[in-house]
């Protein structure tokens, strides 16, 4: 084997072999902190992986939600955790509560290792070489609406995975505004480089969070992928210290974040109600129907998304 | 190997070398504001030279600015972001080193 053949391979092996480290010390790591920046380098690894794989489509979600947001979201997380008295325990209760801790360690072991057999057992009954649905899904993708075939699968094919998807980011939003309570704190003024980096990135991101949005018909990209550079924007304004005006966090806000998932059932049960199967689209309109779905979902996607890094729940009317 | 694939690979090896010096410093140098000074400013020369290499070698103008679109976001954000690290650090008190 000569040096140009062996080189991918040593590339992948380096991959593969960072991507257990970076898992393992992302879930090792005493210090909460280096965990998480553990985390966000094992998802920039993981999109590398993607890549090496020919999955654009995974890789750019990976990188934009997995490492980017999820990071964000974790790092504001951490930062109300420190914030946030701990809770006063005499030392006879902690001492108690760390043996039933000891004792109890044995059970998510057992789990791991159930459901690491179940893994096992998986890939084991899986069909050597199987093509999968590609090629059904290659002679489809005339009908689909959409050239790019991800998108065809996400939007179309199995478009009901993607409202399902909508609607748990939805409840997520919901479930942190349940919770409430924690304000966040005041952000010290952000100075001068963060403004003037926020004003210059803010309309590059919107340029670039709609051609992912329309480029996702024919090539990598879509929903998800332009929602979470959406969301990057408003996560990079909030830490700048911008907040939206209350006359826009009422009923606006809410509209927005209800309108991809409200779209998506209405277009559900549409196609229920003209006896079609559930989001079957008619495929001379499809394109249209997609991009239209696709655009709702990016803009209620981002939204909550900059709302989760928020979490704080804005009031529902203006001076409350 | 025409000319334009030539100086193409020796601009990525310079690069390489740049990002390499940059990772060396960030391990070995003491405190966070000299790693920053030797993360930020190797790599985006670093950055420099790659992006250059592979403009040589893209022969398509669209490709080259697209490449450069890349690299002046990122000489923005990594500038900013370093700013921000060291001025995050410096407001919690992280003391500077001294010989």
């Amino acid at each position: 084997m000569d040096a140009l053949t062996l080189l991918p391979r040593i590339f992948d092996g380096v991959t593969g072999l960072a991507l257990l480290l970076l898992a393992f010390w992302a879930l090792a790591s005493p210090r909460l902190f280096t965990g998480i920046v553990m985390f966000v380098a094992f998802g920039l690894m993981m999109s590398i992986a993607w890549v090496r794989l020919d999955a654009p489509d995974i890789a750019l979600a990976e990188v934009a939600i997995g490492a980017g947001l999820t990071g964000a979201l974790l790092l504001a997380a951490l930062a109300r955790l420190s914030a946030a008295q701990p809770a006063q325990e005499s030392t006879s209760q902690s001492v108690k509560r760390k043996q039933t801790l000891r004792l109890f360690r044995w059970v998510p072991a057992l789990l791991l290792a159930m459901v690491a057999a179940g893994l096992a057992y998986a890939v084991q009954s899986l069909p050597p070489d199987s093509p999968g649905l590609s090629a059904d899904v290659a002679a489809n993708i005339a009908r689909s609406g959409v050239s790019n075939p991800v998108t065809a699968v996400l939007l179309n094919f199995r478009g009901y995975d993607t409202l399902l998807e909508i609607l748990v980011l939805l409840l997520a939003l919901i479930s942190v505004w349940t919770l409430g309570g924690l304000s966040s704190r005041r952000t010290v003024s952000a100075g001068p480089v963060l403004d003037v980096l926020t004003r210059v990135l803010t309309p590059v991101l919107l340029l670039l969070s709609a051609y992912l949005l329309w480029a996702g018909a024919r090539s990598p990209g879509g929903a998800f992928q332009a929602a979470a550079v959406l969301a990057a924007a408003g996560v990079l304004l909030l830490l700048a210290g911008w907040r939206p005006h209350p006359r826009l966090t009422g009923l606006p806000l809410r509209l927005v974040l209800v309108a991809g998932p409200v779209l998506f059932l209405a277009f559900s049960l549409t196609t229920i109600a003209t006896g079609r199967n559930l989001m079957e689209y008619p495929p001379p309109q499809a394109g249209v129907l997609i991009f239209f779905l696709e655009a709702a979902a990016t803009l209620s996607i981002g939204v909550t998304l900059v709302a989760l890094f928020l979490a704080e729940r804005p009031p529902d009317k203006e001076g409350q | 190997m025409t000319p334009s694939e030539f100086v193409a690979a020796v601009l990525l090896i310079i690069g390489a070398a740049f990002f390499l010096a940059g990772t060396v410093g960030l391990v070995r140098f003491p405190d966070v504001y000299t790693r920053l000074h030797a993360l930020t400013k190797s790599d985006n020369v670093g950055l420099g030279f790659v992006i250059t290499g592979l403009a040589v070698q893209s022969g398509s103008w669209f490709v080259v600015g697209k490449l450069l679109l890349i690299w002046v976001l990122v000489l923005a954000a990594g500038a900013s972001v370093a700013h921000l690290i060291a001025d995050g650090a410096a407001r919690r008190g992280v003391s500077m080193w001294t010989r």
